[in-house]
């Protein structure tokens, strides 16, 4: 596992509070780890604060699942 | 002419359930013994480091294992929910949380769930959280500010996470009277439950605000004291001719009130019956009491009449007494309104022991009121060494007295000029 998939699951286990088990590539942040809207609002935050990117508030509606935020981190990171 | 509520009164309201989070700790039993025990929880401020500002004391709650009676916020608030709440949720949430455990009330269906209702309320709310949020903004961080920020800085959040931790979907509703919003909020859930708006009501207050700006802001207003840096337990002295100011606590008071007959259905154990509520307005300055406390006067002689006693019918009372120029005043409408039964009468401050708790100073000391009917206890002032006033009342100096408590009144009052006075009695 990347660098970044690590860091992104490592934020989503603290901000969430939900077992690192449950925290695989496919689940969903609502639907799966009991994120309402205002957490994945900051989730978000917290993904642009640790990995220096700018995350805009259409790109941010499209992360719905921990495999997104990697993929769209990894993309930005690698541009 | 207001109405006649005694029509109301065949909706009796008791309390079935005490939370109590206070400097002298967590849990009724824990605070109420060491009350008693004549103990002092006002420290030098442990929480930040004060020495920038005049008052340096203040009543905050200790930390340690809940089992000691101290405060660990996990037992009560789960970790990833903590951030989305300021520290006057995260009190109130334990002593609410303690207040219906203790009561053993769990509506079992959706008829009892929206018969049950949320009045909790705060003098100030979020203080720290708005403070660390301006900071964020003022760095031009504005984009960064927490969703969270705005619930968590919100008074009647409290209210709102105790609905929704037990799905109580009655009235959900919050008191905002600075220092009476205790006993606003006691008093105002109580008329809902005679006036049938709720069977069960959770009421009560929660404050926070020993932080750099409370403590400034209070300081600025010259309301707190700051002669006692150097010895703490000793800078709250209601009535004393050496008080210079109040000394600020925080912590949380929350009862569950009950209709008579609900309770009784369901064999819950009743701590004392809610008979009278009493309030009024001064009209006449921010911070100051009139003259002579006549509001103070009104909202007392309007509790009374409203629980069908006279003044002689009361054995105690717990002052508002904030350890301030007006504890004279208080004194003064107390000792004109109970003319002849003021010789009879114990009267004390117990803002002696954990400071002024704000929003949450009148639930926790209506509590008291009812501990010490009780008990048959009334607890001490404090540090009431060389009183400014002489006075026939028994202001319970130093130590706690055993007494036959039947009837208890508690007065609190706020900026704004805002009164109000509530009355128990056992059941």
């Amino acid at each position: 596992m990347s660098e970044i998939a690590d860091k992104v699951k490592k934020i989503v286990v603290e901000h969430l509070g939900v077992d690192e088990s449950k925290v695989t590539p496919d689940a969903s942040f609502i639907d799966d780890l009991g994120a309402d809207s205002l957490d994945t609002v900051e989730l978000v935050m917290a993904f642009e604060e640790a990995f220096s990117v700018e995350i805009p508030e259409d790109a941010a509606e499209k992360i719905t699942t921990v495999k997104d935020a990697i993929d769209y981190i990894e993309k930005q990171k690698s541009a | 002419m207001m109405a006649d509520i005694s029509a109301m009164k065949e909706r009796r309201v008791v309390v079935t359930g005490m939370g109590l989070v206070t400097p002298l700790g967590v849990g009724v039993e824990p605070t109420w013994q060491r009350l008693l025990a004549g103990e002092s929880g006002i420290r030098r401020i442990a929480s930040f480091d004060p020495s920038d500002l005049p008052a340096q004391v203040a009543g905050e709650v200790p930390e340690g294992p809940t089992a000691e009676g101290k405060f660990t916020l996990s037992d009560w608030v789960a970790p990833k929910d903590q951030k989305k709440m300021d520290r006057f949720i995260h009190l109130g949430m334990a002593a609410a949380i303690m207040a219906i455990e203790d009561s053993g009330w769990k509506p079992e269906d959706e008829e009892g769930r929206c018969a049950t209702g949320v009045m909790i309320g705060s003098g100030i709310g979020g203080l720290q959280t708005i403070y660390d949020a301006s900071l964020t903004v003022a760095s031009g961080k504005a984009r960064r500010l927490s969703p969270f920020f705005i619930p968590s800085a919100l008074i009647n959040l409290v209210s709102g996470h105790v609905s929704i931790r037990y799905g109580f979907k009655g009235p959900n509703h919050s008191a905002v009277t600075a220092c009476a919003t205790g006993v606003h909020a006691i008093g105002d859930a109580t008329r809902l439950i005679m006036l049938g708006d709720a069977d069960v009501m959770v009421a009560g207050g929660a404050e926070a605000a020993v932080c750099p700006l409370g403590i400034a802001g209070f300081s600025a207003a010259r309301a707190l004291s700051t002669a006692f840096n150097d010895t703490p337990e000793k800078a709250s002295r209601p009535w004393d001719r050496d008080r210079d100011g109040f000394v600020m606590g925080e912590g949380s008071g929350i009862v569950v009130l009950e209709e008579y007959e609900h309770a009784k259905r369901r064999g819950a154990k009743i701590y004392g019956e809610i008979i009278g509520y009493g309030l009024s307005g001064d009209a006449h300055h921010i911070t100051a009491p009139a003259e002579g406390h006549e509001g103070a006067f009104r909202a007392m002689s309007k509790a009374i009449a409203s629980a069908g006693l006279t003044p002689a019918d009361i054995d105690y009372v717990n002052a508002h007494g904030t350890s301030t120029m007006a504890d004279d005043l208080e004194l003064d409408a107390v000792q004109r309104l109970f003319g002849d039964h003021a010789s009879k009468l114990a009267m004390s401050s117990t803002k002696s022991a954990i400071g002024h708790l704000l929003g949450a100073a009148g639930s926790v000391e209506a509590m008291f009121c009812m501990l010490a009917i009780r008990d048959g206890v009334v607890p001490p002032t404090l540090n009431l060494d060389n009183p400014a006033t002489e006075s026939p009342i028994d202001r319970v100096a130093h130590e706690a007295q055993r007494r036959d408590v039947k009837v208890a009144l508690s007065n609190s009052f706020g900026f704004g000029g805002t009164n109000a006075s509530i009355v128990v009695r056992g059941v």
